[in-house]
């Protein structure tokens, strides 16, 4: 049987679970931020989350990437060709990844490469009540186990979207020059002249920086506010892909709307 | 404290970062071609400046020797003023010709200058005095279509 007043409080009972959530994130951003001294003191904490989060995603960034930029210089070559202007590829290559698809696509395999193992591991340590022991120990469990993990990320997450673009135009470069036979010297002097350091590709390492925060933060925050059951972890990292891709997609285009509006 | 694998790895890690930004600036950006030298700056004022934009390449004789920094309005004059930062390598007579160029039919807009055979050079902060406007098409196209038919009356 259909019930209206049922399903209103169902839904209101949804919208405010969503609201109280979003408050909790944003003290617990505020709270790691807070206890993020002991990360950067003890060096070695980060290191090894940079080393887990960063080093491991390496192979994955490196090989999407090419493949990346592989296609792009193939489409780019079919589409600029109708038009005669196929030196145009660099340009092409280069701007769609330092702009967009450099930070994008390396923040949504960062998420979903180390984002749900970092919220995987936070989530067992929860289930395992390792956290609480460490609490019982008073050791604080943001400071020793979050912070390090989300400032490893922060940390990686510029360093493989950059990775990631040069990966690309390499890509590019081989598709159109050695196998299609692009002009080498049009291929980097026409890319040169079009794209610019300040503003695009800084533009895009800021955005990455930005990405960086937001799939982090969701990451040890779905871990830690995980429900602490085989299944509860089990979503949590579930959410953790979803929201961070769709947190990326939407602050892709905040960002753009920002950076690239009006001039260009 | 002592070194371990780990740290190998994550300074590799950090090293091809690094590696990255640089390609990305030196190989695919033009931060070497754009801060080699230092700039002093130029305005000129053009009636109309046609698809003109910030950053836009300022060119004589074909070489890029500048940037276009600034576009405003002047309302006193209901002119275009066009700032550029120029390569401090180069200088150019007082007389030097200012006009706005079309990079083939159909490309981006750049200021072009073609350097007269004053004495004096243009000093930083300085305006140009000799200016071209941008050509725009449809008035090119309505005065060829007027003195057509203007020629048509004649023959009459």
């Amino acid at each position: 049987m259909l019930d209206p007043a049922g399903l209103l409080r169902k839904l209101g009972h949804v919208v405010v679970e969503r609201i109280w959530r979003l408050g909790f994130a944003a003290r617990f951003f505020w709270v790691v931020l807070m206890y993020s001294g002991a990360s950067f003191r003890r060096l070695p904490l980060t290191l090894r989350e940079i080393y887990f989060s960063g080093v491991l995603s390496l192979l994955i960034i490196l090989v999407s990437g090419l493949f990346v930029g592989l296609v792009l210089g193939l489409q780019g070559y079919e589409i600029l060709q109708r038009f005669g202007s196929t030196e145009a590829l660099g340009t092409l290559v280069a701007l769609s990844l330092t702009r967009e698809l450099g930070p994008v696509l390396a923040a949504i395999f960062f998420a979903s490469r180390a984002g749900s193992s970092v919220t995987a591991e936070i989530g067992l340590m929860k289930a395992t009540e390792q956290l609480k022991a460490m609490d019982m120990m008073a050791v604080n469990p943001i400071a020793r186990v979050v912070a390090p993990r989300f400032w490893g990320g922060v940390i990686s997450m510029p360093i493989l979207a950059a990775i990631f673009s040069a990966m690309g135009v390499f890509g590019g470069w081989l598709i159109g020059v050695v196998f299609i036979g692009v002009d080498d010297g049009s291929y980097w002097s026409q890319m040169q002249s079009s794209v610019d350091f300040r503003f695009d590709v800084w533009n895009g390492i800021v955005k990455s920086f930005v990405f960086g925060v937001a799939v982090s933060l969701i990451a040890v925050f779905e871990g830690y506010d995980s429900v602490p059951t085989a299944e509860g972890v089990s979503r949590a990292i579930t959410r953790t892909v979803v929201t961070s891709v769709l947190a990326v997609l939407a602050l892709d285009f905040v960002l753009t709307s920002f950076m690239f509006r009006g001039n260009s | 404290m002592n070194r371990t694998v780990l740290d190998l790895w994550v300074g590799f890690f950090v090293a091809l970062g690094i590696a990255a930004v640089m390609f990305l600036a030196l190989k695919v950006g033009n931060l070497s071609a754009a801060h080699l030298s230092e700039t002093y700056v130029l305005q000129a004022k053009f009636d109309n400046i046609g698809g003109l934009k910030v950053r836009g390449p300022v060119k004589s004789a074909g070489v890029v020797v500048g940037r276009v920094t600034d576009i405003q309005f002047d309302p006193a004059t209901y002119e275009a003023v066009v700032t550029m930062s120029i390569d401090g390598r180069y200088r150019f007579p007082k007389d030097t010709f200012a006009s706005i160029l079309t990079a083939g039919l159909l490309g981006e807009q750049y200021i072009g200058f073609d350097a007269g055979g004053d004495d004096k050079m243009l000093k930083a902060g300085e305006t140009i005095a000799k200016t071209q406007s941008a050509v725009v098409l449809e008035k090119l196209i309505s005065q060829f279509l007027f003195s057509k038919a203007a020629d048509g009356q004649d023959k009459k």
